[in-house]
């Protein structure tokens, strides 16, 4: 295995937001095992740059698996056939030689295509606008001890702020639901002391945010978990729905 | 030039205190006409830009990403320092500032560093009631640990998540205030030029990355919180988009650049595996609190670790330095690791590789209790080696991490340039020759939530004039701008923009990296300028300015940090002593450790920038240090 493994690649190619786009079949050759996903990419853009062809475009960044910049659906699953990772710490020792790839962008009606990988994912920005936050002004905080947190619930909120917002959850969901990103804000700060005061008004605001940006609804699918890069739990989103419940009841 | 830093008088305690209430400040109903640029989402950024728009400025924030929410402060690990005292082992906030400009090696400002230290309390305090879900005791009181160059546990952390939590949480500050109307995002925009009237900051220009828009924006301040130039290195830690072109693009408008030469080599990263390698990923210091570090005592050794028996193991940095054993500062523990391997007792397939072994941990507290602590960071190594730590040491090696050199700021965080205020990273003013673990998240966040927010103000009160973008200072920086575009696209050589950032960064580390000399600075700063030369007459840069073009973009960078890197050479080779990170191999002692010169080298290097290829105008600013003797240091 000195010369590497060789795939054939399938990669969308869309010039921009208004092109149509279609699939395109590249060669990689000389692929390391120990190269990761994106690496890969490098290799074949590279080639591509010196043949004067356009290189294929990809958001990346922090290539550690915690900005969530990266997101591809590679032969079908958001983030491919790792579990529990971003497509950056996808490694190419998860394919063999003569494999074929199918690489594609996120595909949601409120993740619009950028250009070929690339969207735009906005989207979330403004759902945490709409409430995803604790509001207090800098400076008006109390000591960090006044607040008594149990170790537990340290560890609950904890779980659901894992969520590094890439994106895959909507990706994955037939309905292209948000739902899995909004209940991990809404459970990180609705368990939280800090997040009492905001409770019934966050949970409202954010899930009227998503359904604003054209996020559908949660049919129960699960595929949100399972491609989770940080597996955050669709746990959450039972926590969401009482939540909604009871902040509809009280409105 | 005469380099003021505008060190407010009195005793150390009470200079900001005091400063504060010198500072002008600005009726609240004026603060809304007042509009600021911030350029950078990342901690430092953030937060100012969140705290400026809760005061009723008119904010305009900028970041190359598609969301403020990924700028790679996310990517810190292990924590944030405060001078809590919670554990009652003796911490202070004297303390937490005589550690600092130890850990510096006696090269950073004692005011400014006192400063820091008296906000850290203030930073905890605000990151908790934003509903950072820091890790706690049983008894629900915030938890400590451990970090390199400290003997106090005084590290606050979020799991190996720190940084995402706390920019999470400055993050959804940053969006109250977008929802508020107090500050307007301008996401994937890359600055370009800083635009001068009358020798002040009045904006920028900056390219839109979806559109390939040359856009301007005016401003009555500027503030710049745009992170570090390690990428210089092409391997490094940071993110792939990091980049010095925004600072780098202020310093040839006249803006001061500080200590280049000072660049910090993180001890624990994972090792290269190969040419195809983008970047190199971090394993937090935390783990030096439970991981020991050893390699074989004989040179050659190639028997797998599980076979290497105790007594033919070289627990070095428990040996060299007994009393901070595996805890000594980055620096020290980088060089010790790169003098294993010259020795030829470096392991893994490469050899330029440490193991960092756990075992001991998990026999004493149990495989659980490792998994609590350290279990994503464990997860992430097997990820990327397809190694099982919990079972197999870990393999680690130096890697290029952070940058202590930066802009160069006074006390109130503004540039020599009137109206410039450099933030974070960005700058140069609070770590000296060599940051310590968890120091970066708190000095990002003091700048933003809790200093420029005061010190700002002072600047805008005596700056009353309005610049609007139809001022011809920005059709010329626009054309600059537009023009150096057209350049790179214009070359149509033979080399891809990569293929040139990894020669540079090669050169930088063999010439300007871990261990430097006179005559392999001069090497690298010869070979520098051949790259250069020719960078801009083979460089390939495929497709048009008016499109999303990575290509371009990354070109942008790289042509800028060329130019850059001779500037680090420069101030590597004229800083004739070792300090800190910047380690002369003519200046050491006889066991290897850096000999500062503080007759000759006390001071902060500033320079100016006089022309590409041409040698900057040297600045100093004498350091003063009135509250620490300054001491060989000692962590044996």
């Amino acid at each position: 295995m000195s010369e590497g493994m060789g795939l054939t690649l399938r990669v969308w190619r869309q010039k921009n937001a208004r092109d149509r786009g279609k699939l395109v079949t590249y060669r990689a050759t000389y692929i390391s095992p120990d190269m990761s996903f994106l690496e890969m990419l490098d290799v074949v853009n590279e080639g591509l740059a010196l043949k004067g062809e356009d290189p294929i475009a990809f958001d990346s960044d922090c290539r550690e698996g915690i900005c969530g910049a990266c997101g591809l659906v590679i032969n079908g699953v958001a983030h491919g056939p790792g579990k529990g990772t971003t497509t950056c710490q996808l490694y190419m020792r998860s394919f063999k030689d003569g494999d074929t790839i199918s690489i594609e962008p996120w595909r949601a009606a409120a993740f619009p295509v950028v250009k070929d990988l690339v969207v735009d994912r906005s989207a979330f920005d403004r759902i945490t606008q709409a409430g995803g936050y604790i509001s207090v002004n800098t400076g008006s905080a109390p000591d960090g001890n006044a607040i008594l947190i149990s170790q537990e619930t340290a560890e609950e909120a904890m779980d659901a702020a894992a969520c590094i917002g890439c994106g895959a959850c909507v990706a994955s969901c037939k309905n292209a639901s948000a739902m899995l990103f909004v209940a991990a804000k809404v459970k990180h700060l609705g368990i939280l002391p800090q997040g009492q005061p905001e409770r019934r008004r966050r949970v409202l605001a954010m899930l009227e945010a998503a359904q604003a940006e054209g996020f559908g609804d949660c049919s129960n699918e699960y595929e949100c978990e399972a491609v989770c890069p940080k597996q955050i739990s669709v746990s959450h989103i039972a926590f969401l729905n009482r939540e909604y419940l009871k902040s509809t009841l009280k409105k | 030039m005469a380099l003021d830093g505008r060190i407010p008088g009195g005793p150390l305690e009470q200079k900001w205190d005091k400063h504060r209430f010198e500072l002008k400040l600005i009726n609240p109903a004026n603060k809304r006409k007042h509009r600021i640029i911030v350029v950078g989402t990342g901690l430092a950024g953030a937060s100012a830009a969140a705290s400026l728009g809760e005061l009723g400025y008119n904010i305009l924030s900028f970041c190359i990403q598609d969301s403020p929410r990924r700028a790679h402060s996310i990517a810190a690990q292990g924590g944030i320092n405060a001078a809590k005292n919670y554990q009652n082992d003796g911490d202070s906030v004297f303390r937490l500032f005589y550690d600092t400009v130890k850990g510096g090696d006696y090269r950073s400002r004692e005011a400014n560093v006192y400063r820091l230290a008296q906000i850290s309390n203030n930073i905890i305090d605000q990151c908790v009631a934003q509903g950072g879900p820091f890790a706690r005791e049983y008894g629900g009181s915030l938890a400590n640990r451990s970090f390199g160059g400290a003997q106090v546990s005084r590290t606050f952390y979020a799991r190996g998540q720190t940084g995402q939590q706390l920019l999470l949480g400055a993050y959804s500050a940053l969006m109250r205030q977008v929802e508020a109307g107090r500050v307007t995002l301008f996401p994937r925009r890359e600055m370009l030029e800083l635009v001068l009237v009358d020798g002040c900051a009045r904006g920028i220009v900056v390219r839109n990355l979806v559109s390939g828009q040359i856009e301007s924006h005016a401003a009555d301040a500027v503030i710049l919180a745009t992170g570090g130039y390690g990428n210089a290195f092409f391997l490094s830690t940071n993110a792939k988009a990091c980049n010095v072109t925004a600072t780098w693009r202020a310093h040839r408008k006249g803006a001061l650049f500080a200590n280049p030469c000072f660049t910090q080599i993180h001890p624990t990263c994972i090792p290269v595996s190969g040419s195809h390698q983008s970047k190199l990923t971090l394993m937090s210091e935390s783990l030096r609190n439970d991981g020991r570090v050893w390699v074989p005592q004989k040179p050659g050794d190639r028997r797998p670790p599980e076979h290497i028996p105790e007594d033919e193991r070289d627990y070095y940095l428990e040996r060299r330095y007994p009393t901070f054993g595996n805890l000594v500062p980055r620096d020290v523990a980088s060089r010790s690791a790169k003098d294993a391997c010259d020795e030829g007792r470096g392991v893994g397939p490469t050899h330029l590789a440490v193991y960092l072994d756990f075992r001991d941990a998990i026999a004493r507290d149990g495989e659980e209790v490792i998994r609590q602590r350290y279990g994503n960071l464990f997860q992430m190594y097997e990820e990327i080696t397809g190694e099982d730590p919990y079972k197999t040491p870990m393999r680690i090696y130096p890697a290029v991490h952070y940058t202590m050199g930066g802009l160069w700021v006074d006390y109130d965080l503004m540039s020599n340039v009137p109206g410039l205020f450099v933030l974070g990273e960005a700058n140069f003013s609070d770590h000296g020759a060599n940051r310590l673990g968890a120091s970066a998240l708190m000095q990002g966040l003091a700048d933003g939530y809790f200093i420029v927010p005061y010190t700002i103000g002072g600047y805008l009160v005596s700056s009353q004039k309005k610049t609007e973008t139809d001022h011809p200072a920005f059709k010329a920086a626009e054309k600059e701008a537009a023009g150096r575009i057209d350049r790179l696209l214009a070359v149509n050589g033979r080399r891809t923009v990569d293929d040139f950032h990894r020669q540079l960064g090669m050169l930088l580390w063999d010439g300007c990296g871990m261990a430097r000399n006179a005559a392999g600075l001069q090497k690298a700063r010869e070979k520098v300028a051949e790259v250069r030369e020719e960078f801009w007459r083979n460089v390939t840069v495929t497709g048009s300015c008016g499109e999303l073009n990575q290509a371009l973009e990354r070109a942008g960078r790289v042509a800028d940090f060329m130019e850059f890197a001779d500037l680090m050479i420069h101030d590597a080779l004229m800083r004739d002593e070792s300090c800190g990170a910047h380690f002369r191999e003519e200046h050491q002692t006889e066991d290897g450790e850096p000999l500062r010169d503080d007759e000759n080298f006390c001071h902060v290097a500033a320079y100016e920038f006089n022309g590409v290829g041409v040698s900057p105008t040297l600045h100093k600013e004498p350091l003063v240090y009135e509250n620490v003797s300054l001491s060989q240091r000692s962590y044996k």
